[in-house]
């Protein structure tokens, strides 16, 4: 049972240039307790979490660790602290031993030399202590994640950590893996060790947490045993939006044709999405909700051949198809704005009508010229179309605001003609104006161009707005379709949540 | 247990390249035995280390380099220096020959400390600043002297006419002692000292090291000095071979050694690497040139050609070896 009070945050506050990523977040950690640490993206988790392990130094606060005060500067000074963090990218080396990993940095030593014997013999010990039995003199890389997940718990264990923080410890691990990580965290648990544990997977949270703590925007939102804290709660304090508090906001008309588009049949992929199945029809807006983590880009990724299926098999309109990669894909005529357009897709140091065009000519070829004038045609076309401000179509892109950025990639994929368009997170960090301008540009291009539009955003409101169909994902599986009266926050939140009106 | 997977856990064991390199340098040796009269003599296996106890050096120091994922391209400058500062001081100024070997192994270990620490604390590539090295080392031997200078110091031509029997009728010279010593101590170095071990992690990914609190940046520093200093030996025992000092000596040892440690088993992506298979790697060159010298016809540039095939082939080997266990993980 929960003991004496181990961690305790106070007031803490991180400023980043223009952002308040921490305001006055307080956090208390027992020993012997799994402390869960949930939030949307840009909640300030992360921000908490390496404010304590010294990666950031904080604005303002105090950390206290068994009641005497600290100031962790690196995660080296956080380790002599007795706090330890297994990240969710495993930080160990693949090309040493199991044996070597857990020890690197404190190894036994025999007159001056590395004592394997000794080394491998405690690994050994080590490991089996937490249910797993292996060649501890194997490099790390013939092991699966799961298992150099353990590995990394027992090198953070193995400093006699107090505080373990787990970074989405699961976000990799398929669920038998995951449930002998849960049986090893309890064993920990019981040892008095304060667990911190941060994820996205509702589930799991009421599977083996004793407390959560919920942040949002930075700010805490508080912190609550988790019996008392039904799930629909807890999707309404994460989102910001108390159950019935949104109006119905008038929606586009129901679509008509019921024409199906493209078909996913039970597709499957390791980590990603189970069992996949859905219709995409013409000319509908049809929204992925979830929480992130729940396989809404994965998703989305697999049906623009990113990634290719373990299992399952996509038809368009009727008939079989295979996407070894996106130029497939794309020659189908499905078009994808990815997630983050900084790194996916703007490309800085060419102008609006280079980026325009882009799509274009990767889906001719790179032999076929596209002449300047025909560029310039349709660069102007688009610009006016979208209504992207710019000072002239040969303006670098980088110089735009992130809205007209958006815009200016949703362009590029209009410019190939699609008949599915999926957007991911297209209105993130846009200002409100620019972000209804997009979403009246989806509802329009799903209704006069009868063009499929997938649609995912974290932002329910939107939702609403937009889609005339929803499909929600939770924990890499589709758990519901929303159609018509049904498309309004209690209900997509009773959904997400697992369907329990509480 | 079925024939395959013997063979897949052949292939995912540590030392599989390692045996292939072995394998392959007993294979070349017995061809050599059986086509040409006179090979099979102890000597001529002697001759190879004697011919070759530079390069060997040299690619030790290359190994440490390439083990933490970075390259270094002045070594053959850095013997040409080397071997023209020792000839320098001994003709010129009739310093002991003791106290030359010293002061320029001391010159090769700063050199390797400034690369070091320029590609360290700069973040800078260190291609480009071990090629500003190489251009300065053998600009600098230019300067020195655009002539031969021939090493007639009593000392250094005793040492190096000295034969060390190990067989009645099999020898080996003082710059093998060196460069087996160099071999063997620097195995332990890598297997058995935190220093070693911290080369190997910061080649595995850098970035963990760090987390993990080890001291990347001295480490990175330490394994070019290493480099610059097995260079400068290298370039004593080159001049124990050459006696003199040259502008164009050893032009593009850097290269051979890469190719020796790539054949021995090393991954240039950083990481992996076992220093008795570059042995190997060196001797595997070597052979390929007896093979020439005993044939007498065939241009020495052959050694050239099945060096690139052979290089070709346990590239692709060990992407194949890397992609297998892959496959084995992902099967489990």
């Amino acid at each position: 049972m929960p003991g004496n009070e181990l961690l305790t945050m106070r007031g803490i506050c991180k400023y980043f240039p223009g952002v308040k990523a921490l305001q006055n977040v307080d956090f208390t950690l027992k020993s012997g307790e799994i402390h869960a640490l949930v939030g949307e993206n840009g909640a300030g988790k992360s921000t908490l979490i390496k404010v304590l392990t010294g990666v950031y130094p904080l604005d303002a606060g105090e950390i206290f660790m068994c009641g005497k005060q600290i100031e962790p500067h690196s995660p080296l000074d956080a380790q002599r602290e007795n706090i330890s963090t297994v990240y969710q990218e495993i930080n160990l080396c693949p090309n040493l031993s199991v044996a070597e990993n857990i020890f690197i940095g404190r190894e036994p030593r025999k007159m001056r030399m590395i004592d394997w014997k000794t080394i491998n013999k405690k690994a050994k010990e080590l490991l089996n202590d937490l249910n797993l039995d292996i060649d501890v003199t194997k490099t790390l890389d013939s092991f699966p994640v799961a298992v150099q997940q353990m590995v990394a718990i027992a090198r953070a264990i193995d400093i006699e950590a107090k505080v373990l923080i787990l970074d989405e410890p699961t976000s990799s691990l398929d669920e038998v893996e995951t449930q002998h990580l849960f049986t090893v965290v309890r064993k920990l648990k019981g040892k008095g060790l304060g667990i911190i544990f941060v994820t996205h997977f509702i589930n799991q949270i009421y599977e083996l947490c004793d407390r959560i703590t919920i942040l949002r925007n930075g700010e805490l939102v508080g912190t609550y045993n988790t019996e008392e804290l039904p799930r629909v709660q807890l999707i309404s304090k994460m989102i910001g939006k108390e159950l019935g508090d949104i109006q119905s906001v008038s929606k586009n008309e129901d679509v008509k044709s019921k024409e199906v588009y493209m078909t996913a049949n039970n597709i499957t992929s390791y980590g990603c999405i189970n069992n996949f199945n859905l219709d995409i029809y013409k000319g509908e807006v049809l929204g992925f909700a979830g929480l992130l983590g729940s396989g809404r880009t994965e998703t989305a990724e697999i049906l623009f051949g990113i990634n290719k299926p373990d299992k399952g098999s996509l038809s368009i309109e009727g008939k079989p198809v295979k996407f070894s990669d996106p130029s497939d894909a794309v020659n189908h005529k499905i078009a994808f704005c990815p997630e983050d357009r900084k790194t996916q897709g703007i490309i800085g140091d060419l102008s609006v009508r280079e980026n325009i065009i882009l799509a274009m000519q990767a889906k001719n070829g790179i032999w076929s010229h596209i002449p300047l004038k025909e560029q310039e045609r349709i660069a102007d076309e688009y610009i006016k179309l979208l209504q992207i401000k710019v000072s002239s179509k040969d303006q670098l892109i980088k110089n735009l605001s992130g809205g007209n950025q958006q815009k200016v990639i949703i362009a590029r994929w209009l410019a190939t003609n699609p008949y599915l368009l999926i957007l991911d997170e297209p209105t993130r960090g846009i200002d409100i104006g620019t972000k209804a301008e997009i979403q009246k540009m989806i509802i329009e291009l799903a209704k006069e161009k009868d063009m499929s539009v997938i649609f995912i955003s974290s932002e329910i409101d939107e939702m609403i707005r937009t889609c005339t169909r929803l499909a929600v994902l939770r924990d890499r599986e589709k758990v519901g379709e929303l159609v018509g009266k049904d498309i309004n926050s209690d209900e997509i939140m009773k959904t997400i949540a697992g369907g329990v009106d509480q | 247990m079925s024939f395959k997977k013997i063979w897949e856990r052949i292939v995912d064991s540590k030392y599989f390249s390692f045996g292939v390199t072995i394998v392959l340098f007993g294979i070349l040796y017995a061809i050599g035995i059986l086509n040409f009269k006179g090979f099979s003599k102890s000597q001529v296996f002697f001759n190879l280390f004697i011919d070759n106890a530079a390069l060997i050096i040299a690619t030790v120091g290359i190994t440490f380099v390439l083990l933490i994922g970075g390259i270094d391209i002045s070594i053959g400058s850095v013997v040409a220096l080397t071997c023209m500062v020792s000839a320098q001081l001994m003709e010129n100024t009739k310093l002991d020959a003791g106290i030359v070997t010293i002061l320029v192994l001391i010159m090769g270990l700063a050199f390797g400390f400034i690369q070091g620490f320029l590609i360290t604390k700069f973040n800078m590539q260190p291609f480009i600043v071990t090629l500003a090295g190489q251009f300065f080392a053998r600009g600098l031997t230019c300067v020195i002297s655009t002539d031969t200078i021939n090493i007639t110091n009593e000392t250094y031509n005793a040492i190096a006419s000295a034969r060390i029997y190990l067989l009645p009728k099999g020898f080996i010279s003082a710059g093998v002692l060196i460069a087996i010593l160099t071999l063997i101590i620097s195995t332990i170095v890598l297997r058995y000292t935190k220093f070693g071990r911290n080369i190997y992690a910061l080649g595995g990914n850098e970035q963990s090291a760090l987390l993990m609190g080890l001291p990347t940046g001295k480490t990175k520093i330490a394994a070019y000095t290493v480099c610059g200093f097995c260079s400068s030996l290298a370039g004593v025992v080159y001049s124990l071979i050459m006696l003199s000092g040259y502008p164009l000596h050893a032009v593009g040892m850097e290269m051979d050694a890469i190719s020796s440690s790539v054949i021995g088993g090393t991954l240039l992506s950083g990481g992996v690497a076992f220093l008795p298979g570059t042995l190997f790697g060196v001797l595997i060159q070597g052979v390929i040139q007896t093979f020439i010298t005993f044939n007498g016809r065939l241009s020495a540039w052959w050694t050239r050609i099945v060096i690139a095939s052979l290089l070709c082939l346990f590239i692709v080997m060990q992407s194949l070896i890397t992609k297998n266990r892959k496959r084995i993980n992902s099967n489990n």
